[in-house]
């Protein structure tokens, strides 16, 4: 607490805060859990009495980042994940604000449920936590929730989580209301019938090692059919996460249209194609499938271009267990909220995406999709900040991860660019050394 | 151990599949197995090569042929052969996979000969276990004694794989014989091609070093060996060809469809067949057929695997 009581003072930092288009040397002001001012004349009125001060000379200040997508534990999975370890280590990848999926066991589908994660969020994370609520009553694709309750009680998205809703009338009908509420429906685009029992991108190599594949028109079938919607009922739209260079075409035709569409990618699909599984990784099993290296690249040039408007992480831990088994039968899924920023580094350091698009897709382009005033460090806004090495490289290891579940793709990867320090309304929240400094 | 000590030592473990073996070994392996042919052929069967060794077959999908074979193979070497049957039991999902290979681990086996639905199973297995581990088919993945026998059963009788015309017909979407012997043909230089329907074709099929045919007239033309796949009852209604009759119809093997072949083609057939389904009965009795000899192989192909894998001295295991 003592904190946020104190001011902080962050000075001679290179700030990168895209919402306004800065990147420069500059300093941080923060008192109060708010940012009181912050560029290259920042400390023109001096810094506040009694203020903690940070050398960020060689550092870069982010703003903290935003994942959009991350599967929790709690309430029902505790075993693989609590909203608290969720936060931790959230923390410890610079990602200040998560927006957590509604697949828990019960389902966050009514206004309780949804209530219950905020208050055990206000318990026991350190991060700012924001539940999804589900569009679908148990997410059986059936009957619709409480769009408006669940708004009205601080919902900010509604999405099936890994279930892609089958049912066209319904999906209408559901984005018809939803239009309504202003509220926003994010979407997994995959045709279960069509995958099938596809556990792989469908093609050579799954074909030599015998497994099931989920073709490209599992993912791009729904998602043109999910747009057409889009427009007829012109709600607010986002494809969850695609993993097509056919579907960046796909998703840029509609926003050259005018559809109210926007479009995320994980992280994992940026960095990694299906060659990575080699022989039967099972946490290299994702849904949906590592695909080719031509769809990993055309979709680094959507993100580039902004066709991809965020990337997460789409963190989404499983137990040794789950993923222990034979390829066909592990669980599906990768955590990613400790690697979410080193691993899009790689393509700032490859010089595929500029750095401040990078930023962009994971703080103000998220906070804007959810409506949040955060992702930026306007004065005036929360100091949830990022403090980073951009080319400190480092190993991550299986013993350094602070989520509950080990089941990484990045395991002993190879990264530059590393989260030192995270603030979360101003208040230390994760630090790399020890001591905490401030 | 000096009788085996005139084979050269084999140089793996595990016998996963035919894709991490070199040509020299799948040579090795067929050589080993000829003559354990002749030993099978003999009044006294019995060798003393695995004598006090224990092998365990382990079958999480039912199969009473495959598991005979590699029993007697087991018997003949003098090994202890104990059968772990699982399909039938309630333990069915991956997890048990692993304790089950904890379990088994524990009682010391030498040899492990495993089955398994899911792709990739065995291979995973063998990273939990401190003894040698045979593939014996995961799911549509390999099926590598299957092809060995097969090479062995094609070579005795044309003296030669290479530069034959080997056409596989029938279901290689599923079968992980089709794959095993794609891989060791191409290997030992045959010219292999495939005849299906497309919707029993694999993705990027013509990638996988086969001709790929839809009709059996232009697949069997000049053909040296002819290998039917069998067809599971739960995809002949439907599902990925419309009935029995037009499967048949279309991709059967009967006398007129066998003439397109070379006069001398031998048929052969995995098992178990589907008589009227995939080969007519007469083909499948008739004198091009070495179905029954290709059992026989398999016996002196799972001895050889066995004897190169843990028949050497002790240190060398």
């Amino acid at each position: 607490m003592s904190d946020m009581l104190r001011p902080l003072v962050i000075e001679q930092v290179r700030i990168v805060d895209p919402a306004r288009s800065l990147d420069a040397i500059g300093s941080v002001i923060v008192a109060d859990g708010v940012i009181i001012a912050c560029g290259a004349d920042a400390l023109n009125q001096g810094r506040p009495d009694g203020a903690a001060v940070i050398d960020g000379r060689g550092l870069v200040l982010l703003p903290g980042l935003v994942d959009a997508r991350v599967f929790i534990g709690e309430p029902g999975g505790e075993h693989r994940e609590t909203i608290a370890s969720a936060s931790a280590a959230a923390a410890a990848g610079g990602v200040t604000s998560i927006l957590t999926m509604p697949d828990t066991n019960p389902v966050v589908d009514d206004v309780a449920i949804a209530e219950f994660v905020m208050r055990t969020a206000r318990d026991t994370a350190s991060v700012n936590v924001f539940p999804a609520a589900a569009l679908t009553r148990g997410l059986k694709g059936e009957e619709m929730t409480e769009i408006g309750l669940l708004s009205d009680a601080g919902v900010r998205a509604f999405t099936d989580g890994r279930r892609t809703i089958a049912n066209p009338a319904l999906l209408r009908r559901i984005m018809t209301y939803a239009r309504d509420f202003d509220a926003l429906v994010m979407h997994e685009t995959q045709d279960a019938a069509l995958s099938g029992d596809g556990v792989m991108n469908e093609g050579l190599l799954a074909s030599w090692l015998g497994l099931p594949g989920a073709p490209a028109e599992a993912e791009i079938i729904p998602l043109e059919r999910d747009l057409r919607l889009a427009a007829l009922t012109t709600c607010r739209y986002h494809a969850a996460k695609i993993s097509l260079g056919e579907s960046v075409e796909v998703i840029r035709r509609a926003k050259q249209r005018g559809i109210r569409a926007s479009a995320g990618v994980s992280i994992n699909h940026l960095s990694l194609n299906e060659n990575d599984i080699g022989e039967y990784r099972t946490y290299f099993r994702l849904s949906p499938p590592l695909r080719s290296e031509d769809d990993r690249s055309a979709m680094v040039a959507a993100l580039a271009d902004g066709t991809i408007d965020i990337i997460v992480s789409s963190h989404d831990p499983q137990d040794a267990d789950g993923k222990r088994r034979p390829f066909a039968e592990a669980e599906s899924g990768a955590i990613g909220l400790e690697t979410l920023l080193p691993a899009a580094l790689r393509l700032h350091h490859a010089g595929d995406v500029p750095l401040r698009r990078i930023i962009e897709s994971m703080t103000s382009a998220p906070a804007a999709l959810l409506g949040l005033d955060r992702g930026t460090l306007v004065p005036g806004r929360p100091a949830d900040m990022a403090l980073v090495d951009l080319d400190a490289p480092f190993i991550f290891s299986e013993a350094a991860i602070h989520s509950r579940s080990k089941n990484t793709a990045f395991e002993n990867a190879r990264f530059q660019g590393r989260v030192l320090r995270t603030f979360v309304a101003g208040r230390t929240v994760f630090s790399a050394t020890e001591t905490s400094g401030g | 151990m000096s009788a085996t000590s005139s084979f050269p030592a084999f140089s793996q473990r595990h016998l996963l599949g035919i894709a991490r073996l070199r040509p020299h070994e799948i040579e090795q392996l067929i050589d080993l197995a000829e003559a354990e042919v002749a030993v099978g052929r003999r009044r006294d069967k019995k060798k003393s090569t695995l004598k006090g060794r224990t092998q365990i077959n382990l079958f999480f999908e039912a199969s009473t042929r495959t598991q005979a074979s590699f029993e007697l193979a087991g018997k003949r070497l003098g090994a202890d052969v104990m059968n772990m049957s699982v399909a039938n039991s309630s333990v069915k999902k991956g997890e048990t996979l692993i304790d089950t290979a904890m379990t088994l681990n524990a009682m010391r086996p030498d040899i492990l000969v495993v089955r398994h639905h899911s792709a990739g199973a065995v291979a995973l297995l063998a990273q939990k276990v401190a003894c040698s581990v045979v593939n014996a088919g995961d799911g549509a993945h390999e099926h590598p004694t299957q092809a060995l026998l097969d090479a062995l059963t094609i070579r005795r009788r044309k003296g030669r794989i290479a530069g034959l015309i080997v056409t596989i017909c029938g279901d290689v979407l599923h079968s992980r014989v089709a794959r095993s012997n794609i891989l060791l043909l191409n290997a030992l230089g045959a010219q292999v091609r495939v005849v299906a329907p497309s919707t029993l074709l694999p993705r990027g099929v013509e990638q996988m070093g086969v001709e790929v045919h839809r009709r059996m007239a232009d697949g069997l033309k000049d053909a040296d060996v002819v290998m039917m796949l069998r067809l599971q009852r739960e995809r002949m209604a439907g599902s990925f060809v419309p009935s029995v009759r037009e499967y048949f119809r279309y991709f059967g093997l009967d006398s007129d469809k066998l003439k397109i072949a070379k006069p001398d083609a031998l048929v052969m057939h995995p098992g178990p067949m589907n008589r009227g389904v995939e080969i007519a009965s007469e083909i499948a009795d008739g004198p091009q057929s070495v179905i029954e000899e290709q059992v026989e192989m398999g016996v002196a192909v799972r001895m050889a695997v066995m004897e190169a894998l843990i028949g050497g001295p002790e240190d060398a295991v």
